[in-house]
């Protein structure tokens, strides 16, 4: 019973969401505020439907409900319970489920929080957002429906793919799609501009928050799913260049070229119709990215099962999307209007040359992404394009554009003075040549590590050099200093933590250079060398998990006979799937780690076993989570908080509300 | 500068950039493409030892054959063809005889492959897709489990 009304919640949701998507337009178009005004309470109900939908399905998860077929294929009595509830988007039907969630939960903080803005705008951003909601919702119940029954109920299910049996898919995917779909409501107000004609610094007032929410979310998503390949796959890599990799990149990449177009626009009102233009591009590759992922053009561990029906229904659902909104800005952005002048020595353009950096980049990871399949559905040629294709384009790309970071967060806007701005840092410059020297000397090879990770200190210091030269500015003791900082904008701010973290990012993919990687075939009792580390292995043993079986070694790490902590990595062997899995034993000693993952055991007693030291690895992630700390500190910024756009456009005497 | 020749020189800017990026990927994608067979693909062609490939199929039958601690040898079939691969180093999990794998690695001089990395593929649900049209072809493809 449960079970139909949240199939049932489904339809009733996509009902409301065409109500959504339909009245508050013609409310817009007819200038009646009482049809504008259905948009709020729709999205707010559309989502309680969903939500509610969405709660039943993971209730038949955690009671175990074999009468469905969702259930039978990817959970078992057993399986662990986070798991169970984790499940629920760990195959294709839910995992669009949750995309609707979280699509609907956008729509809802849109109605939320939108008290501000002026009806018409609302009222039409909501109706696209509505639009959006409708296409997925009709996929859902039509190709991908989660609440099939079978009859007669099987006893037991078939597990979930072990792979998935992580806690990683409890964090990973709904970060991810809350970065994906995020962007959904940065594009309905770009739709929703363009389809009124009016654009100025308000709207992107408006629109930067989501914007930083969206970009906060998928930041987190990416880094946290590189670090669960990496722990989980057993090849000690954390990124593969993997399409479906890719398809997440490279929202990533317009939405952080976005971030800061937005803020020219926010600004200085330039920029408006490039602005708008990453809006709609940003979501478009969330887009393209579902479509690559879902649709079963690719196949790995996300595709789940393939359709050719679901396939074809998505990409229809992307060339509306797409080409709808791509008209609309052919139609209408010629008629928008032209924004502030600046020099191009200025903060404007070290944003602009960002802006053409990062699209530069993102087209290439489109290009190496779509290449392959489009040469493969015109000549029937398979190919692959993998690390060195993206690495040596990407890197002549990328190195300047660390370089330029921080000159250009120290040129005022307007018109900047360049000299001014390289020597404010000199310090940075110094750190880099210096490193550069250290880096050479120590380490020699290879020369792509020294460089980068010289540019990733300049990039480090530079990054947090305007703010503490700020904060310094006058030598009058600790508590002025302090009164400073807490007077920095919290968007300033924001851009330096931001900044830095790229630098450490930066400065742990460098130091992959410097690892040392070894196969062997260990025997008990013997330490082996892993770069100034030693490994033993005291015992190999088997264990029985809830759903599976296990052999593990226990290992120590050593360093000149004094142990620095145990690790364990085993092989694991699933019994319903038939599958075995790897489970890497890491052991994280400073910010660098050790990492071994073990294969086959022989009659010798020995066992083969693959063993890693990375130094400085864990600053990828860590990086990571600084660029997102970064974003939340903007976020917090009072003139950017989300919903308190008002003041300034009343103030600007901007459009009032109708 | 007038409105027009800041433009123009934002335009000049952007198209030498994205010249500059042109260039990068046509040359990158000339150097790091990697070519995809069967092993029925690779006999009807005549390739030059040393070429990088990757190569698809399943791995035949009892063909398995483990010498010293890491290396291995086993035959990529397509059940036309056959090639004999060697490896050295961990095999995945998911390795097993009769089911699906790609090697990427480089042809030699006696026609046999030397692999530099396996990946496998668990059930039919997981086959490359390569691999799965490659069978389908051949007309050895079980189907997929409904």
């Amino acid at each position: 019973m449960i079970v139909e009304s949240g199939h049932f919640a489904l339809a009733l949701a996509l009902a409301l969401a065409l109500a959504q998507s339909i009245i508050p337009f013609v409310g817009a178009r007819l200038n009646d505020v009482a049809l504008m005004r259905v948009a709020r309470p729709s999205a707010l109900a559309q989502f309680l439907f969903v939500a509610f939908s969405y709660s039943a399905l993971t209730y038949a998860h955690i009671v175990s409900d074999f009468s469905l077929v969702n259930v039978i294929e990817n959970s078992h009595s057993m399986k662990p319970f986070i798991y169970k509830i984790s499940g629920v988007w760990g195959n294709h039907e839910g995992s669009m489920l949750l995309w609707v969630l979280v699509l609907s939960f956008c729509g809802a903080l849109v109605a939320l929080f939108s008290a501000t803005m002026s009806d018409k705008l609302r009222a039409d951003a909501l109706s696209v957002q509505g639009l959006i909601s409708a296409a997925f919702l009709l996929f859902i119940l039509l190709t991908s429906n989660p609440f099939m029954r079978v009859s007669p109920a099987p006893w037991e299910g078939r597990d979930l793919n072990p792979i998935l049996q992580d806690p990683g898919l409890a964090i990973h995917p709904p970060l991810l799609y809350l970065g994906y779909v995020g962007f959904s409501i940065v594009f309905s107000f770009a739709a929703a501009a363009l389809i009124s004609g009016r654009i100025d610094a308000s709207w992107a007032r408006v629109v930067r928050p989501w914007t930083l929410l969206a970009w906060i979310a998928l930041t987190l998503g990416i880094a946290m799913g590189s670090y669960w390949a990496y722990y989980t796959l057993g090849w000690g890599g954390f990124w593969f260049w993997d399409p479906v990799e890719n398809a997440s990149l490279m929202p990533w990449l317009a939405g952080t070229a976005l971030l800061h177009s937005a803020a020219v626009m926010e600004k200085r009102e330039a920029l408006k119709i490039w602005t708008l233009f990453l809006s709609i591009l940003a979501f478009s590759l969330s887009l393209l990215g579902t479509f690559l992922v879902r649709s079963g053009v690719l196949t790995s561990v996300h595709s789940f099962a393939s359709d050719p029906e679901r396939g074809v229904f998505i990409l229809a659902i992307l060339i509306f999307f797409i080409g709808g909104a791509l008209a609309l800005f052919a139609l209408r952005a010629g008629a928008l209007p032209v924004g502030g002048l600046f020099a191009p020595i200025s903060r404007e353009g070290a944003l602009v040359i960002n802006n053409l950096l990062l699209s530069v980049i993102c087209a290439t990871v489109v290009i190496g992404t779509l290449y392959p399949l489009a040469l493969e559905a015109l000549t029937g040629e398979k190919i692959s394009v993998g690390a060195p294709f993206f690495n040596g384009v990407l890197m002549p790309i990328a190195l300047p554009l660390a370089l330029l970071m921080p000159i250009g967060q120290m040129l005022p806007w307007k018109r900047g003075d360049l000299s001014a701005a390289l020597s404010r840092l000199r310090v940075a410059f110094l750190i880099g040549i210096a490193a550069l020297a250290v880096f050479l000397a120590s380490y020699g090879a290879p020369y792509l590590s020294v460089i980068t990770a010289s540019i990733a200190l300049y990039l480090i210091v530079g990054g947090l050099s305007d703010l503490f030269q700020r904060v310094t500015v006058r030598n009058d003791g600790a508590r002025a200093t302090l009164t400073r900082l807490s007077h920095v904008p919290l968007s300033a701010l924001g851009a330096s933590i931001a900044h830095a973290g790229v630098g450490v990012t930066l400065l742990g993919l460098a130091a992959t250079g410097w690892g040392v990687e070894s196969v062997i075939a260990m025997a008990p009792l013997k330490a082996y060398e892993v770069g100034p580390y030693q490994l033993m292995i005291e015992e190999i043993t088997p264990r029985q998990g809830p759903n599976y079986s296990e052999i593990y070694a226990k290992m120590t790490v050593q360093k000149q006979g004094v142990t620095l902590g145990r690790i364990e990595p085993a092989k694991r062997f699933y019994q319903t799937r038939k599958m075995a899995r790897s489970e890497a034993g890491i052991l994280t000693i400073g910010l660098g780690q050790v990492y071994v993952a073990i294969g086959e055991s022989h009659p010798d007693g020995t066992l083969d076993a693959r063993l890693y030291y990375k130094p400085l690895v864990t600053l990828i992630w860590v990086g990571a989570l600084i660029m997102a700390l970064g974003g939340a500190c903007s976020l917090a910024d009072r003139r950017l908080r989300i919903g308190v756009a008002r003041r300034s456009i009343a103030l600007r005497g901007g459009e009032a509300p109708t | 500068m007038t409105r027009k020749s800041k433009r123009l020189t934002l335009i000049v800017g952007a198209l030498a950039m994205l010249g500059v990026a042109a260039g990068l990927i046509l040359f990158a994608l000339r150097d790091n493409i990697v070519f995809f067979y069967t092993p029925s693909e690779l006999a009807q062609k005549t390739l030059k030892p040393g070429v990088r490939l990757r190569i698809g199929g399943l791995v035949k039958q009892g063909s398995v054959v483990k010498s010293g601690a890491q290396d291995v040898v086993f035959i990529i079939t397509d059940k036309t063809a056959d090639l004999a691969v060697s490896y050295t180093g961990l095999l995945p999990d998911l390795f097993r005889e009769a089911q699906g794998v790609v090697a990427d690695g480089v042809l030699l001089q006696d026609g046999s492959f030397r692999a530099d990395s396996v990946l496998a593929k668990h059930d039919e649900k997981y086959m490359p897709r390569d691999v799965a049209d490659a069978l389908k072809k051949q007309g050895v493809w079980q189907g997929e489990k409904k």
